[in-house]
């Protein structure tokens, strides 16, 4: 009985760490597509950029993890604001339509470019000698690694929420969401406020590629597989909703993880029924607001 | 000013009765092709099958504006569907074309019925995951749909007793060719039919056909399940040419695919699935035996300008030159 209460704590545990690198991905579009209004399909794109850029200076250029995850994010933030001054910037005015088609084209660019850079196979990230192994938690072993994980985006989230909620910038970027034309009246610079939160999220999208390589498989078909999923979350979670997409990300890593532990046959059918439902109801998710 | 009413609706909307280039150029070209590539035929009715499966979804996104990801759904849907009549109910090709069509026609309706109350973003998400649910239950339900190895051994018998399936893939070619050509002429009845033209006022202006009364939802879902089923036929028949159904008929991949073969060549203009999808097939062909990652990074580059500079597809490019052509005159 205790061991299957146990390994029932160790499938939560996965499917918590999950949720969370699904949240680091995640939480930039929701923001941007909050925002900006635009559909982006190539987010998970911006993720793979992170994972394959930490991939490029720890195994190739021998950089220690916690220079090269830092230098990643900054590197995928730079091509973010570079992609969004040009060929986003091209779309913003268009239909949805449009904007799926332009960031499709851009996901196969994205895709292609990685295959001819890195090769169609898996690539690992090596994992720091202090982050390996487990901690033995009662009956449970936790890897550590995971452990850092879950830090990471929790600290991550808390960060954001406060950034949006407590600070300036977050005010000015909350109020250019509300009425763009009416901030750009009282003096806020609503374009580079865009290309600045855009890039941002690019980051957070490059951290969660970076650090959720071994739960996320790096290849390039990353930025189209794990597109289903991180466009679950936003949609569930509401758009622009911080608490929204930490919610629908542990739901989703939860129900899945288990799924894949209980019902392997019929996992997927849960999720995306519930999905279903969920967005039947509440078109604006969770915690998203009418438009 | 040009006051005529054709100038004033919005893209030229009045219903065209006359026959014009568009509607004989695409048959010639695919006759020639018949007797001019006979060893490419099976590669020819792989293209007719997307080309109906193209209409199907113009009709649905171009005319009555539902934008959708998921219209692989239905093409899957059709494809077991009609796969299932084969092997277990009647080989007779036209009956299972049908059955196809009509169980994606019901899918159609009823996640229509649910889903059309919403639109925008919400829409496109609900689209996609109708079309990922439906490919994890065809992967379940082994028993009817055969699982990750999907049906094999369709056989369908003769058409109309007569032509039997030949190697070659000329039986399959002019079969495809004639469904194509039954399913355009109900696409092009339809959008220019009263019914055609209150999508349209849809799409424009949803509001203001609330207001004159029109009753949208139900347009819309009859609009939506007479894609689906289109789609469906789309589906079987591909299914009775490749004489398989696999779980990629089903996929978020091919509706994103079948949606840029139809922006390509123009959405809402009945023509644009005739060049955007031969043309995106035929380089895949092409493509695809030399790398197939070189051609993603083609194609991506080409949607980025594509979506910059004709925005409306290449057919609208070839309007557009037409309309300043017609400016330059007057």
């Amino acid at each position: 009985m205790s061991s299957m209460f146990a390994s029932l704590l160790t499938v939560l545990f996965d499917g918590v760490a999950f949720g969370m690198i699904l949240f680091l991905i995640s939480v930039g579009l929701s923001i941007t597509m909050g925002v900006m209004r635009v559909v982006n399909l190539a987010h998970c794109g911006f993720a793979m950029t992170g994972g394959y850029l930490t991939y490029a200076l720890t195994a190739q250029m021998d950089l220690p993890f916690a220079a090269a995850v830092p230098l990643a994010v900054l590197g995928t933030m730079a091509i973010g604001a570079v992609l969004e001054r040009t060929v986003y910037a091209w779309v913003y005015g268009q239909s949805e339509l449009g904007q799926v088609l332009m960031t499709i084209g851009l996901t196969f660019v994205m895709i292609a470019a990685a295959n001819a850079l890195f090769g169609s196979s898996i690539q690992n990230i090596p994992v720091p000698q202090g982050l390996r192994g487990s901690v033995q938690a009662g009956p449970l072993a936790l890897p550590v690694y995971r452990l850092f994980l879950i830090a990471v985006a929790a600290a991550c989230g808390a960060l954001i929420w406060f950034a949006l909620e407590r600070t300036e910038a977050g005010a000015r970027l909350r109020a250019a969401v509300d009425n763009a034309r009416m901030a750009g009246c009282i003096g806020i610079n609503v374009k580079t406020l865009f290309a600045l939160t855009f890039a941002v999220g690019c980051g957070f999208a490059g951290l969660g590629g970076a650090l959720g390589a071994d739960i996320f498989p790096l290849e390039p078909f990353y930025a189209l597989h794990y597109l289903v999923p991180v466009l679950i979350v936003v949609s569930v979670g509401g758009l622009g909703s911080i608490k929204g997409t930490l919610a629908a990300s542990l739901l989703l890593g939860l129900i899945d993880t288990l799924g894949r532990y209980y019902l392997p046959a019929g996992g997927g059918i849960v999720i995306y029924l519930a999905t279903l439902l969920m967005l039947l109801v509440r078109p604006h998710g969770l915690f998203g607001r009418p438009a | 000013m040009n006051l005529q009413p054709r100038t004033l609706l919005p893209a030229a909307a009045l219903p065209h009765y006359r026959l014009g280039a568009m509607d004989v150029l695409p048959w010639i070209a695919a006759i020639v092709a018949f007797f001019a590539f006979d060893t490419y035929l099976s590669l020819g009715a792989q293209i007719l099958v997307m080309v109906i499966f193209g209409l199907s979804l113009d009709l649905a996104l171009g005319f009555a504006g539902i934008n959708t990801l998921g219209h692989a759904a239905f093409f899957g849907v059709g494809a077991y569907a009609a796969g299932y009549w084969n092997l277990h109910v009647s080989p007779e090709p036209l009956g299972g074309l049908l059955a196809g069509g009509m169980a994606a026609g019901v899918v159609g309706l009823l996640s229509g019925w649910l889903l059309l109350r919403t639109h925008g973003l919400a829409l496109l998400m609900l689209t996609m995951v109708v079309t990922v649910l439906l490919h994890e239950v065809a992967n379940a339900w082994g028993s009817v749909t055969g699982g990750a190895d999907g049906l094999s051994g369709v056989m369908p018998d003769p058409l109309f007793g007569v032509f039997q399936f030949d190697l070659f893939g000329k039986t399959a070619y002019l079969y495809a060719l004639g469904v194509l050509f039954l399913v355009f002429l109900v696409v092009r009845t339809v959008v220019n039919s009263p019914f055609g033209l209150s999508l349209r006022g849809i799409r424009e202006n949803t509001r203001r056909m609330h207001l004159v009364g029109a009753s949208v939802h139900l347009r819309l879902v009859a609009a939506y399940a007479l894609s689906a089923f289109l789609a469906g036929i789309a589906g079987g028949l591909g299914a009775q040419i490749t004489r398989t159904v696999s779980l990629d008929r089903l996929t978020f991949q091919l509706s994103g695919d079948i949606l840029i073969m139809l922006i390509i060549g123009g959405v809402g203009r009945l023509y644009g699935a005739f060049i955007g999808i031969p043309l995106y097939m035929l380089m895949l062909d092409r493509a695809a035996e030399v790398n197939p990652f070189h051609w993603m990074f083609f194609v991506g580059l080409a949607l980025i300008l594509l979506v910059r500079f004709a925005p409306g597809g290449l057919m609208a490019l070839d309007e557009r030159r037409r309309r300043a052509a017609q400016e330059g005159t007057q």
